[in-house]
């Protein structure tokens, strides 16, 4: 067992697991923040994509003992109180989800790939970046257009601030 | 995942006194091939000890006629260096086709090599351009270094501390990756030196790992062109088949991905 502390959507918390826990379960379920999931639990899927130090990351090919003394933000830390973030808000508009069981390590991923490639996204940057991210509902594309949506709003988002 | 004791490293010398403690200890850097192997009990180390946060084990240095890459230095930070991006394109273009983006951002170079996955993809342009990889014991060719499938001239408790890449004139890289691992069904990378050489190498191909393709060298040496390779016929002899391709296909994609490969070059 070792005492992990990291921030998590700005908090700072200390966590006692086993060496050997996974940054995902340490978040699910030590943390109770479930938005995040674990689908393929092979780093294939992207469903347990988090942000580690402003960074999109696998959540479930990560240590928790890893990410000690990083800054990590979840799905759960993206909107402002009831404000979602506008890529949260382009996917609803956009009709980017189905089961919606993709959709936090869709959406993290997404948010990282603006904050990449600024306002100069097209549809082949989106979805080759979107690689790691499976999808088996949508065939994906109303998510790449909830994305180019968002990376549209972001820059506006980002002019006004 | 069975139970394991994790390290965080503070110095190289830390790394290596903290490995020697250990039952059975691993060096863990990016982790994105070690924990999937330990998630399925193909690997079960005593102590893990991260070296990703060690000052000394990030970083990328280009002076003269070599561009070094630390050992931590992840796929992201490569593929996105100006300054490898100047000297050596094809390194760079190498990195940013390694996995998806949220793998490159935890990957390293260090952890790729020292893993040797005969699919894997910095294998090719280490022994192409003639790297030379430096460890906390000694310098190794890289003609020294790969040993076969998973296997290398590393000693126990040996750290690749970084990576030296002769510039070339001219270099490319070509591979087919596999459309669900992003592997490299077949990669090669073609190499002409400043002294004239030209080097080849082709991952995902041999049994033996990465190998040079020395047909494809003898056809550049004469006429650096992908045309050249046209005449040029790759023994399936020793090349891996898998539910994925058969040797004879592999075979042709060695052929191929040089012809790109050159074509990338310029």
């Amino acid at each position: 067992m070792s005492t992990v502390k990291l921030t998590v959507n700005g908090r700072a918390v200390s966590v006692d697991v086993e060496d050997r826990t996974l940054l995902v379960h340490l978040l699910r379920e030590n943390l109770n923040l479930t938005g995040t999931h674990v689908g393929c639990d092979t780093s294939q899927c992207g469903a347990c994509v988090v942000h580690v130090d402003g960074r999109a990351v696998k959540s479930c090919t990560m240590l928790a003992g890893q990410a000690a003394g990083s800054n990590v933000t979840t799905i759960e830390g993206l909107a402002k109180g009831d404000e979602l973030h506008p890529m949260q808000a382009a996917f609803r508009d956009n009709h980017g989800l189905q089961c919606g069981y993709c959709t936090p390590g869709m959406i993290m991923s997404a948010v990282d790939i603006v904050h990449r490639h600024g306002g100069n996204l097209d549809e082949e940057t989106v979805r080759h970046e979107l690689e790691g991210n499976i999808c088996r509902c949508t065939g994906y594309h109303n998510i790449v257009k909830s994305v180019l949506d968002a990376a549209g709003r972001m820059k506006v988002a980002q002019a006004a601030e | 995942m069975y139970e394991t004791n994790y390290h965080r490293a503070s110095s190289v010398d830390d790394a290596v006194a903290q490995f020697g403690k250990g039952k059975e200890a691993k060096f863990l850097a990016g982790g994105q091939t070690l924990l999937p192997v330990m998630k399925q009990r193909l690997a079960a180390p005593s102590d893990v000890i991260d070296v990703a946060k060690i000052k000394d084990m990030v970083g990328i240095d280009v002076s003269g006629d070599t561009v070094t890459i630390k050992g931590a230095t992840t796929h992201y930070d490569v593929a996105q260096s100006d300054a490898v991006q100047k000297a050596i394109p094809a390194l760079a273009h190498l990195a940013s086709m390694i996995g998806d983006p949220a793998v490159r951002y935890r990957g390293t170079i260090g952890g790729s090599l020292a893993n040797n996955d005969p699919a894997a993809d910095y294998p090719a342009a280490v022994l192409a351009l003639g790297a030379t990889i430096k460890t906390n014991k000694r310098s190794l060719a890289a003609e020294d270094f790969f040993k076969g499938l998973f296997t290398t001239a590393l000693e126990d408790g040996e750290i690749i501390t970084a990576v030296t890449f002769p510039i070339p004139v001219k270099a490319g890289y070509a591979k087919m990756r596999h459309p669900a691992s992003r592997f490299a069904l077949t990669g090669v990378f073609v190499v002409k030196t400043k002294a004239g050489d030209i080097r080849v190498a082709a991952t995902g191909a041999s049994q033996s790992g990465v190998i040079r393709v020395p047909a494809i060298e003898q056809a550049l040496k004469a006429n650096w062109s992908a045309s050249a390779l046209d005449s040029v016929t790759i023994s399936a002899s020793g090349l891996l088949a898998d539910i994925h391709g058969s040797s004879d296909y592999r075979a042709n994609l060695v052929k191929v991905m040089g012809q790109r490969a050159v074509t990338a070059a310029g």
